[in-house]
């Protein structure tokens, strides 16, 4: 079983959310970057850029796969991962760290209550593998 | 479509060795086990084993067997030897590719054709109408393929062999004993490198997989799913069928007028052919190289000057030439080596150039 860290939030589209004072970090989950396989390609917003929960946000391409990138929160990007375009294997090699995708501030805070927690997003993974 | 997916005599074994299975051409088959960017590294640098006992063997004998064949395909199977192997296509009248496949010449008036796994029924309707004067034999389900391909293939299954391998030229064929089971151990591959087929009982393959792999496994000897058997021949420009030629393409506009020998006599799309050539292509598939990180996949558009001239049929990013590439089918007035084009990637048309192919060099016996 892929790991899925306790502290943060979940999306059924495989993204993860980290809540850092007043922002949302985004990345993408161990699951999902297992699934996707040797990661290629990756394409982000520019910081300033809105997006919208449960909207594409981005594209995460694989050797076998094209697949968007969902908002977990709807918001401004602040900050993106300069480093995944250059190095997209950092997504398969530290989904959860160095593979982070973009930073958010988020308009809504009642979105953040909507998001799977550890246990939720388990169990949702467990359930689509069977 | 409920039709259950096929599996083949190594299914447990990929199972137990915890690759990733995925429905292809009807069966159920291994896409990666390690992973495609590491499975692709271990054939290019050691060997690769893959489980290709999907694909379909036909066997024809009998003194019909040669004109048929002559018939159906597009190549001069009259010029084989025993024990020798020759790349073909089995053409429509008017001149769609039906498959592409390998003739070997299994005796004096003796042949087998190994055909792509997701064609078989249809090839089988094809070559038992069309060539209904000989006797055919659909030996799939009883044959077992195992591709060992790489720098230590040769090494790897002459070390299992009852009989020296490395005499084996490009293309030809022997019958030997490899890890205890009777093979034809054919010199052929769909990789680049150098390497052998190995056709066995079905009952065999795993006794032979697994004799392979334990025997290799000290060498870096890894087996291969499906993921980096694409990009290995992405990398070589080898066409796959339903990809980069199907149907609606002739052999001439795909690269493949190597294979086609009109002056051998008659044969199902000769004529269409020749009144292309005749003609001159319309169009040439070639090869494309991103001028920046981006995936051109199957269908995607080749653009320039913000207009249409072509289709990607093949890419993705080949981890050999650590570069992004892919096969393209584009107007022969746009094709030339080092012409400056678009791929429309979700409505950006990002730069590529026309590039000289293969995109890494083969490395097969010569």
């Amino acid at each position: 079983m892929a790991s899925v860290p306790a502290e943060l939030k979940y999306t059924k589209e495989h993204e993860w959310a980290k809540r850092e004072g007043d922002r949302v970090r985004v990345g993408i989950t161990e699951y999902a970057q297992e699934q996707l396989g040797d990661v290629v390609f990756v394409e982000l917003p520019k910081v300033g850029a809105k997006v919208t929960a449960h909207k594409a946000f981005g594209v995460v391409e694989s050797v076998k796969a094209v697949s968007d990138l969902f908002a977990p929160i709807s918001g401004e990007v602040v900050e993106t991962n300069g480093e995944l375009p250059q190095k997209p294997e950092t997504v398969n090699k530290d989904p959860y760290g160095k593979g982070w995708m973009i930073v958010v501030k988020p308009s809504s805070a009642a979105e953040w209550d909507q998001l799977l927690s550890a246990q939720q997003y388990e169990q949702f993974v467990s359930e689509a593998a069977h | 479509m409920n039709t259950p997916l096929k599996r083949t005599p190594l299914y447990d074994a990929h199972v137990k060795a915890g690759a990733r299975m995925v429905p292809f051409g009807g069966w159920e088959m291994p896409v990666q086990y390690a992973g495609i960017v590491e499975e692709h590294r271990t054939v290019r640098a050691a060997a690769g084993l893959f489980d290709v006992s999907h694909m379909g063997e036909f066997e024809v004998d009998g003194p019909e067997a040669l004109p048929a064949l002559q018939s159906l395909t597009t190549n001069d199977v009259s010029a084989l030897d025993i024990g020798q192997v020759q790349y073909a296509a089995l053409c429509y009248p008017d001149g769609g590719i039906v498959d592409d496949l390998t003739v070997y010449r299994l005796g004096a008036e003796r042949y087998m054709l190994t055909v792509n796994a997701g064609n078989i029924d249809k090839d089988w309707e094809w070559v038992t109408t069309h060539g209904a004067v000989a006797r055919w034999r659909n030996v799939s389900a009883e044959t077992a393929l195992i591709a060992v391909q790489g720098p230590h293939a040769e090494a790897l299954v002459g070390a299992l062999a009852d009989r020296g391998v490395t005499d084996i030229g490009y293309y030809r064929f022997v019958h030997g004993v490899v890890g205890g089971v009777h093979t034809l151990i054919s010199r052929t591959g769909y990789t680049g490198e150098d390497g052998f087929e190995l056709y066995v009982a079905a009952a065999d393959g795993t006794r032979l997989w697994t004799a392979l792999l334990d025997a290799g496994r000290a060498h870096g000897v890894a087996p291969i799913g499906l993921g980096a058997r694409d990009t290995l021949r992405l990398e070589m420009r080898y066409a796959l069928y339903g990809n980069d030629i199907d149907a609606t393409t002739n052999p001439l506009e795909a690269g493949l007028g190597w294979i086609v020998k009109p002056a051998k006599g008659p044969f199902i799309g000769r004529d269409a052919i020749e009144k292309v050539r005749a003609a001159g292509v319309t169009r040439r598939l070639v090869g494309l190289e991103m001028a920046e990180r981006a995936v051109a996949r199957h269908g995607y558009p080749v653009v320039r000057d913000g207009a249409p001239i072509g289709i990607v049929t093949s890419g993705s990013y080949g981890p050999s030439v650590d570069r992004y590439i892919a096969m393209a089918y584009v107007a022969v007035e746009h094709a030339a080596i080092g012409t400056e084009v678009g791929v429309e990637i979700r409505g950006q048309a990002k730069p590529a150039r026309v590039v000289k192919t293969p995109f890494h060099p083969s490395r097969t016996k010569k």
